[in-house]
């Protein structure tokens, strides 16, 4: 259906308090052109549709269409037991399978009241932020490709996401479906090898930063391109639930790792960068910053890292039968507020189980942003979001 | 922060007539909720909102739950009346009995809220509220124009489970195909053999495919490109 037609927010059947962007009205010179962008379209991240209306080349009308990678993820899992989802969590957001696995961990362990040994929640944090350091990387280069830089800032990003994949494949035997922790701790424990590694790895990350950010944070072309585009308000994207670096770029200072501490963040000492315009420069800068703060935490964590186990021997990892009740656990993963949500009847498998998706949540605001801007500068406001198809369809 | 308690507390002083009903979780995580009446939910929403003590502003997650139809057999003591011998005299004497009697729970379908708060910084506060049952009462009223954050989840709900929002503003299926039919979330779903047969076009799909060319004839507005142009 057209979505010039299907336009459900008239005044009239507006409810009160709704919150929907103020439509653009055609300047009325020339035709009104409709165009479908994606579900192959280079800039969509995957399989991901926005049918646009265009007066011009201005957008006056945006409509996400999603569904083009949903199989039921939810479903499936209320199938199977509950560590049988551990794997398929992975394939959520397939660049930080590490922090969808811990989002999961956190749930169940909240279900069943389960402790982490200290080593394991500390090769949590280390992995996690390697996870964030390595998207945020991509997701700039992915960011920088959309605006016309072909090549040389995604294949720099590229460069330090295989060093940190390596690490990953070096631990837990897969690059990217990691499939590494467990209800009570993590899968395999890290050699002294592999810690030294990772030592020197991170050592060569803040050249990657300082490099990246000395390349493209004063370019001139990539400032006229974001400054002022894609502005998202403080007051809408808490509305909205907006999280991750998108909220944070708005200016609101509310970060999941801050305000929960869960597992042994609140023993680190970061920083937690805001914006002030909430445009797509603010979003660029504050992935940057956060990749500072990541290496901060890895390096903390590394010198700090105890002994002992990586599980807790009383904890069993499957065949378990939670008892009847429900737990949401939620983390600060990359994209926002990752969270699962398990109801428990007693059986072997969960009786629901939900993920909240961030990727999805955060493109409810993508027509606010788009409106009034230029066919060109959707790409990059959807750039900036940063979404992976796999979490928004599930 | 604040217990679940005095949450509620605040909102039977805030809201006249509204029924808030604590409901106990009794995992480890101990993450209470409160079930609302449909009817004045919105309000409630609005109230937890906009308060300057509570200040819920950011909904996380909002989900649906199928709770089936639920089979329960019931010891109940019953009093009958039993011919009986007592004394050598045929009699007819009262006693009671314990009967195993199947009882129906009927069914309905639930929307978890889950609420936090950006400016005091606690959560998370669980809001539930329950349809009338499965089949044909499945409307609860959308959140949507208190948290914007509910749109797609609602629409998600919507098709996954079929509870229909009143007061959505764009209630369309987000994830499956607007041709489809069913609600793939429920528990009592079946998927068909086949997605994607479609039979040489005879008898009932024949049928079907003639009345969408007429009705696509009849109307040309309905086309895209005559809107674009009326637009």
């Amino acid at each position: 259906m057209s979505i010039l037609q299907n336009d459900s927010t008239t005044v009239a059947e507006k409810p009160e308090g709704w919150n929907r962007p103020a439509l653009i009205k055609p300047s009325g010179d020339g035709e009104l052109l409709e165009v479908a962008m994606g579900p192959h379209h280079p800039s969509t991240h995957g399989v991901f549709r926005m049918d646009v209306a265009l007066d011009g080349e201005r957008v006056i009308r945006l409509r996400p269409v999603f569904g083009y990678l949903h199989r039921n993820h939810e479903k499936i899992a209320e199938g199977i037991s509950y560590l049988a989802s551990m794997p398929y969590t992975d394939r959520l957001d397939y660049i930080c399978p590490i922090t969808n696995n811990w989002a999961y961990a956190l749930a169940v362990e909240k279900l069943i009241g389960q402790e982490v040994p200290e080593r394991a929640e500390y090769l949590r944090v280390i992995l996690g932020e390697l996870t964030r350091f390595q998207n945020h990387a991509s997701s700039l280069g992915f960011l920088i490709q959309e605006m016309g830089a072909s090549g040389t800032p995604l294949m720099y990003a590229f460069r330090e996401r295989e060093k940190i994949l390596d690490l990953f494949e070096e631990l837990t035997g897969a690059r990217m479906m990691v499939n590494y922790m467990r209800f009570g701790g993590c899968r395999v424990d890290a050699s002294p090898a592999w810690l030294e590694h990772t030592r020197k790895v991170v050592a060569g990350l803040g050249g990657f930063v300082d490099e990246f950010e000395r390349l493209l944070a004063t370019n001139e072309i990539l400032m006229a391109r974001t400054q002022g585009v894609g502005i998202l308000k403080s007051e809408l994207a808490v509305n909205a639930g907006v999280t991750g670096p998108m909220l944070r770029a708005s200016g609101v200072n509310y970060d999941v790792r801050k305000v929960d501490g869960y597992g042994i963040y609140n023993r680190f000492n970061f920083r937690v960068p805001l914006g002030d315009h909430g445009d797509v420069y603010d979003r660029f800068m504050i992935r940057l910053l956060e990749m500072r703060e990541s290496i901060k935490i890895i390096e903390e964590a590394l010198k700090d890292i105890p002994g002992g186990p990586i599980m807790d021997p009383k904890a069993k990892i499957r065949g378990f039968r939670p008892k009847p009740g429900e737990a949401y656990g939620r983390i600060e993963a990359p994209k926002g507020e990752l969270g699962f949500y398990l109801i428990s009847d007693g059986g072997p498998n969960p009786y629901r189980y939900r993920v909240r998706p961030p990727s999805l949540i955060n493109l409810t605001v993508l027509e606010d942003m788009c409106l009034g801007h230029d066919i060109a500068d959707v790409v990059l406001i959807f750039g900036s979001v940063d979404i992976v198809l796999g979490e928004v369809d599930r | 922060m604040k217990t679940i308690e005095e949450i509620k507390a605040a909102i039977e002083a805030a809201v006249p007539g509204a029924k808030v009903e604590i409901v106990p979780n009794p995992s480890p995580s101990t993450q209470h909720s409160l079930r609302l009446a449909p009817g004045h939910a919105p309000a409630v929403a609005r109230f937890l909102r906009d308060d300057a003590d509570l200040a819920l502003d950011y909904l996380s997650n909002v989900t649906g739950v199928d709770w089936l139809d639920k089979q329960i057999a019931e010891r109940v003591k019953v009093v009958r009346q039993v011919n009986k011998t007592v004394d050598g005299v045929e009699q007819t004497v009262e006693e009671t009995v314990e009967e195993t009697r199947p009882r129906v729970d009927p069914g309905y379908l639930e929307a978890v809220y889950h609420l936090y708060s950006v400016a005091k910084k606690y959560g998370p506060v669980a809001l539930r509220m329950r349809t009338v049952n499965r089949t044909d009462q499945v409307e609860l009223p959308s959140l949507t124009p208190i948290w914007r954050s509910a749109e797609f989840q609602e629409r998600e709900i919507f098709d996954l489970y079929g509870i229909v929002f009143t007061g959505h503003p764009d209630l369309r299926r987000l994830l499956m195909w607007d041709g489809f039919k069913d609600h793939p979330m429920r528990r009592d779903y079946r998927e068909p053999d086949d997605f994607e047969y479609e039979p040489t076009p005879h008898d009932d799909v024949l049928k079907r495919a003639q009345a969408r060319q007429t009705a696509v004839v009849s109307q040309p507005g309905t086309s895209q490109q005559g809107s674009v142009a009326g637009a």
